[in-house]
């Protein structure tokens, strides 16, 4: 049983990452957005698996909130953000997507490396799921730096919030009172970016970054 | 050894017999899917029988090579699918090639049947070769790499091993097989010339990579020609079987009823292939010529970070 | 590793005076050359006596004789010169020889072509010589003299047809690599040796550095030997200058030359240095991977054959690269059954490059020779026209793009089987670095087979796009029984590597430690490289079975349905099409390939200038594709040494106060320093 609990484990940490190349290979954005409710989903079902195996209940509202929040409600208001604002459909990059990917893998190799050199002594596949929840981290990190449009980069900076959730779940005695601040957190972001897309796309007709770039007062 | 002989010799005249049952199978579900009839089942094999019989027009300055290369394919991808194991494992033609020969096989076929369309030289020759070879320049290494990780995982780089070694259970939910796996279904599609890198069944040059290749080809050739694109779905399917579903594999200390089971798991589990291949095929759009790198770049990305995961946790 | 049990022997005395009956035929071919039938008696020399040492030689390996040594009192007094005649010496005799038999029929029957005999034959000749004398030399010596004269007598043939510019290019900067590596390898002999020691081999093996030092060794080693060998980034003279030279010597030069080269870094690294740390064998796989990548991508971005075929030069020998690699990682791990396999991969991708380049390039040798054109984009069509070079082209294809049943194929198994053992390996950076490089080794492969598919294709297929390829005809009967020979080779390696296997292997022993298992012992002609659980291949099988596959399949069909023929147009999707200009192209069919690797690897650039409507003028296509190794490493080092030559200039202009205040300074500064270190 433990055996299987682990494996399980392993798979959707696995899960995750797979999803997160998946993020970093689209390029349209409503394909995106799905994607993203895939992460989350996956993120979702990580989570309640971790409160089976460690029977800790507090788990599965987390599990809760990260289904009904980030995998149904802020996609589809995004969704909905896109509609209204007409941003491009396209994801633009600034480097082509098969560099994209090999940096990625490249980030996953390295966040191995780290991992299993930082956590000697703990059981192999804890040290492999850690490496896996870095991994999905940077991999984030990278699709804020490669992209133009500030929708993907929402996305981008949400998926390191799951690979901080799933860090956080495969640690035994997390409480919940983080989990709730950690979701408010991202709630409020989330209205504070929304808004600020508005009065941007009012003001400037785009929300391409380097259109903005343009208007900054100390560009040399 | 004369059971050994006579399973090794079934076992290549099945795959032989079964693959254009399978292109019939996928047609008929897409048909199916799309509202129509669609052909029978038997019309791959009609069809062939058909073609086998009309004579062969060739251009005026084909030469001998073109003639003679629809033979070499098919041979190849006999040879490549008759060495998966089906219905059983330790036959003894499987120690003569693993699978990077299998790979390997498969690559020789291709660059016969590239230099055959550019023989003629015509431009639509041109065409399909030269998307062929650069689609094959990313499917290949791809292939090669999830080869790696199989390796890796069951320590041997023999197809019946790797079976075996997945029958017994010894091998656990691993990230590198999910990804293994996702890396080879993707590999299958580019190689089968599926939806989305090519159109099997389109009529538009500028959409054709196979079909563009074969396009001067006609009569007892092109019977040949196809017969060896329905094995090497075929083999796809059954190494994806052998691999990730390997239950139901006979061994060579079974009981003959033990072979019954296994051929009849066999056509089960290419039948379900079949079906999924078909539902696949008609929910996907087709991908723009130059979208189809970075797919194939994703497989191949993918198979390195299992190969990567296999090597570093191996001594774990 | 056994002790080194050396002695005199016939072997070794009949391959020395077949060296010196080479030298004597170079030099007696200056005066000869010019007579009617000279340059065919001469070749026909060098063939005999190159026959006579290739039998000699593999004699000699296949039955594992002990070594056999000789001290000649010539040359330096207090050296003398050392030859010694090993095992792996004599396997690289075997490939030096039988490139000469080949390049020496070739000669035959191409001199008529030769417009300047007197020019190519002498340097044939003392090339040949000069090749066969590194290989047996065993003192420091004289394997620098050897390596000179290698050097110089290529660059002799390199500048034989020197009215050309290009030509002139390319030698000079043969000249100027060439010295260079022999620089590097003066000093690392220099310093491994040391003030005090013996320059004789036997002396050298016997000394043990320290690391530092013998880590200074290695890198000056790998420079001198890697530029000749090609290995990136010491290759840029490599693609100019074999196609500049007269086909056989091309082929002389990629197939054998470089694996001269090879044998030294083998010689050195392996044999006198001691044991390995693992920090070699990291970077020997680095340089091996992009060499490897690298060299394929260039070879696709070519339409000129020759170049096409020396940067695959570059690939394969970055294949051996990986090979010795991997030997050295295991056998800095103490796992010596993987180092064998690993070297015994490495050597067997040695013997077959040498079998498939001089192949492929005495075919293009004799397209050259009947057309004058070696741009593809001006061929075609030449498989009706010279059916047997075709043929033969085709077998060479086949082989250099690792499909079985060929050889090509055989030693690219056997180095992803040490690939594949590599997990066992201890060092963590090799663990991230070996999956790496077996990527990019596969990725190089399947770019190997695209790249052959547009050489081929569209050099022999397809229609012929000028006047030069509709007039080509075969070439002459010597020239075909040296292709059909390496053919024949080709296929046997393939089919039968076992027996091939087996030879190589007892040279692995004494220089890593470990020893595959016996492959003639194994059933029905398999080989198994580690155990018959991991992994087998049987060559013969699959050739036979494919064989009696496609036969079957003929036959059959022709029995039970029908085997009419009829010619038509070509189909074409209902054109007409009568211009053979409509035809795919080299480099239109590299275009996909080039979209997606050369991009952001050459920084390839296509532009197009359509004439508007009313304009008279033709339309026209560029491809602009930039060397990065060139414009970031020798450009940057040219402009360096110009700029300091033009500032250092200025001694020569001093007046005669300057002059003395000059020496003063420097006597002052001596003084001083030995008064501080005293």
């Amino acid at each position: 049983m433990a055996a299987l609990g682990y494996d399980v484990a392993h798979l959707l940490a696995g899960g995750m990452v797979l999803v997160s190349f998946m993020l970093l290979y689209q390029d349209r954005m409503g394909a995106l957005l799905n994607v993203f409710a895939l992460h989350a989903t996956v993120l979702a079902l990580s989570v309640a698996w971790q409160a089976y195996v460690q029977d800790a209940p507090h788990l599965y509202v987390t599990a809760f909130i990260a289904l009904g929040l980030k995998a149904i409600l802020i996609p589809s208001a995004l969704r909905r953000i896109v509609q209204r604002l007409d941003i491009h459909r396209e994801v633009e990059t600034t480097v082509g997507i098969g560099m994209t990917m090999l940096v990625g893998v490249a980030l996953v190799a390295l966040s191995i490396v780290l991992m299993l050199k930082v956590t000697v002594g703990v059981d192999p596949l804890g040290r492999q799921d850690l490496a896996f929840a870095l991994a999905v981290l940077l991999l984030g990190l990278l699709m804020m730096v490669t992209r133009r449009n500030a929708v993907s980069q929402v996305v981008g900076f949400m998926s390191l919030e799951n690979g901080l959730i799933l860090a956080a779940s495969g640690a035994r005695g997390m409480p919940l009172v983080v989990e709730i601040s950690i979701a408010f957190s991202v709630l409020i972001a989330f209205i504070v970016i929304g808004l600020f897309l508005f009065r941007i796309r009012e003001r400037f007709d785009s929300v391409d970054v380097t259109t903005l770039h343009a208007f900054r007062g100390d560009r040399t | 050894m004369m059971r050994a002989a006579t399973l090794q010799i079934g076992q290549t005249l099945l795959v032989l017999l079964l693959a254009p049952a399978l292109t019939g199978l996928v047609r008929k579900i897409k048909s199916r899917l799309q509202q129509r009839r669609g052909p029978s089942l038997l019309q791959p094999y009609r069809d062939l029988w058909k073609l086998v019989h009309k004579e062969a027009v060739v251009a005026e300055n084909a030469s001998w090579l073109f003639r003679v290369v629809p033979y070499l394919i098919f041979a190849a991808t006999w040879t490549a699918a008759s060495l998966v194991p089906s219905f059983a494992t330790g036959l003894p033609f499987s120690t003569a090639a693993d699978l990077l020969a299998i790979v390997a096989l498969l690559g020789s076929a291709r660059f016969f049947l590239a230099l055959a369309g550019l023989d003629v030289g015509t431009s639509f020759g041109g065409i399909g070769s030269s998307r062929e070879v650069m689609i094959a320049s990313l499917a290949e290494p791809a292939l090669i790499i999830v080869a790696f990780t199989l390796a890796l995982i069951a320590g041997s780089t023999q197809l019946s091993v790797i079976a075996a070694f997945m029958t017994s259970g010894e091998v656990g939910l691993r990230v590198s097989l999910g990804l293994a796996l996702v890396a080879l279904v993707i590999v299958a599609i580019a190689e089968n010339a599926r939806i989305p890198v090519d159109n099997p069944a389109t009529h538009l040059e500028l959409t054709m990579v196979h079909e563009a290749m074969v396009l001067e080809y006609s009569g007892r050739h092109l019977a040949v020609i196809d017969a060896a694109s329905s094995l090497k779905l075929l083999l796809y399917v059954s190494l994806i079987a052998a691999v990730f579903v390997p239950w139901g594999l006979a061994t060579p200390e079974s009981a003959p009823s033990q072979y019954a089971i296994g051929i009849a798991g066999y056509v089960a589990k290419v039948a379900v292939a079949g079906a999924l291949l078909a539902v696949f095929e008609t929910t996907i759009a087709k991908m723009r010529v130059f979208r189809v790198p970075e797919f194939l770049g994703a497989s191949l990305m993918l198979a390195l970070l299992g190969a990567l995961l296999m090597f570093v946790t191996r001594s774990l | 590793m056994g002790a080194l049990e050396s002695s005199t022997g016939t072997a070794l005395d009949v391959a020395l005076l077949c060296i010196g009956g080479l030298l004597g035929t170079g030099v007696v071919a200056a005066v000869v050359a010019r007579a009617r039938y000279g340059p065919r008696t001469i070749y026909g020399a060098c063939l005999a006596t190159c026959a006579v040492l290739l039998a000699v030689s593999l004699s000699f390996l296949i039955d594992g004789a002990a070594t056999e040594s000789r001290h000649l009192p010539i040359g330096l007094p207090w050296i003398g010169m050392h030859f010694d005649l090993d095992l792996l010496a004599a396997m690289f005799l075997v490939i030096v020889n039988l490139g000469g038999v080949s390049a020496s029929l070739y000669g035959i029957g191409a001199d008529a072509e030769e417009r300047e005999p007197t020019r190519v034959v002498p340097f044939f000749a003392t090339f040949l010589g000069a090749m066969n004398l590194v290989v047996l030399a065993s003192d420091a010596f004289t394997y620098l003299i050897s390596w000179e004269f290698m050097s110089l007598s290529s660059w002799a043939l390199v500048m034989a047809h020197h009215r050309d510019d290009d030509n002139r290019a390319a030698g000079y900067l043969y000249l100027v690599m060439a010295s260079f590596g022999t620089l590097s390898l003066l000093l690392a002999l220099g310093l491994f040796a040391g003030p005090s020691g013996g320059y004789a081999f036997a002396e050298m093996r016997a000394l043990h550095l320290e690391p530092l030092r013998a880590g200074l060794v290695f890198a000056l080693v790998l420079i001198g030997c890697g530029s000749k060998a090609g290995v990136v980034p010491l290759h840029a003279w490599l693609p100019l200058a074999h196609p500049a030279a007269p086909s056989h010597v091309s082929a002389l030069m990629s197939g054998v030359m470089t694996k001269v080269a090879i044998y030294g870094l083998v010689r050195i690294v392996f044999d006198l240095l001691g044991p390995p740390p693992i920090w070699w064998s990291v970077v020997l796989l680095i340089l091996g991977g992009v060499s490897a990548l690298l060299g394929v991508l260039y070879a696709l971005m070519e339409h000129d054959l020759k170049r096409l075929l020396a940067y695959h030069t570059i690939e394969n020998i970055g294949i051996i690269v990986i090979g010795l690699g991997l030997a050295l990682a295991f056998e800095a791990g103490s796992i010596g059954w993987a180092a064998a396999l690993a070297f015994v991969a490495a050597l067997f991708h040695v013997l077959n490059h040498s079998l498939f380049k001089s192949l492929l390039f005495y075919g293009a040798g004799a397209v050259y020779a009947t057309t004058r054109e070696r741009d593809m984009e001006h061929l075609g069509g030449l498989i009706h026209r010279m059916p047997v070079t075709a043929f033969a082209f085709l077998v060479g294809s086949v082989a250099i793009s690792a499909l079985p049943p060929l050889n090509g194929f055989v030693s690219e198994w056997l180095t992803f089987q040490a690939i594949l053992v590599s997990p066992q390996l201890p060092a963590w950076g090799l663990k991230f670095l070996i999956p790496a490089v077996g990527a990019m080794l596969a990725l190089s492969a399947a770019l190997a087979a695209a790249c052959f598919v547009k050489a081929y294709g569209a050099t022999f297929l397809g229609r012929p796009r000028s006047s030069a390829a509709e007039g080509a005809r075969e070439t002459h009967s010597s020239v075909r029984i040296a292709l059909l020979a390496l053919v024949v080779l080709c296929v046997a390696a393939g089919i039968l590597p076992g027996y091939v296997i087996d030879a190589i292997a007892q040279i692995t022993d004494r220089f890593v430690g470990g020893r595959m298992p016996v492959q003639g012992a194994q059933a029905w002609l398999t080989i198994v490289p580690i155990d018959a659980a991991r992994s087998s291949y049987n060559g013969l099988a699959v050739f036979l079975f494919t064989a009696f596959a496609a036969s079957a399949a003929g036959f059959v069909i022709r029995r039970v349905a029908t085997g009419a023929i009829r010619r038509a147009p070509a189909w074409d999707c209902g054109y007409v099409d009568s211009s053979s200009a409509l035809q795919y192209t080299a480099s239109s069919f590299a275009q996909p390939i080039r979209r997606v690797f050369g991009t952001w690897m050459f920084r390839a650039r296509e532009t197009v200038s359509m004439p508007r409507p009313g304009e008279i003028r033709a339309a026209h296509f560029a491809v602009v594709i930039r060397d990065l190794v060139w414009e970031w490493l020798y450009v940057p080092i040219e402009r360096l040494v110009a700029n300091v030559a033009t500032r250092a200039d200025r001694i020569q202009f001093l007046t005669i106060r300057q002059y003395l205040g000059l020496m003063f300074v420097t006597l002052i500064g001596l003084l001083s320093l030995l008064a501080l270190t005293q």
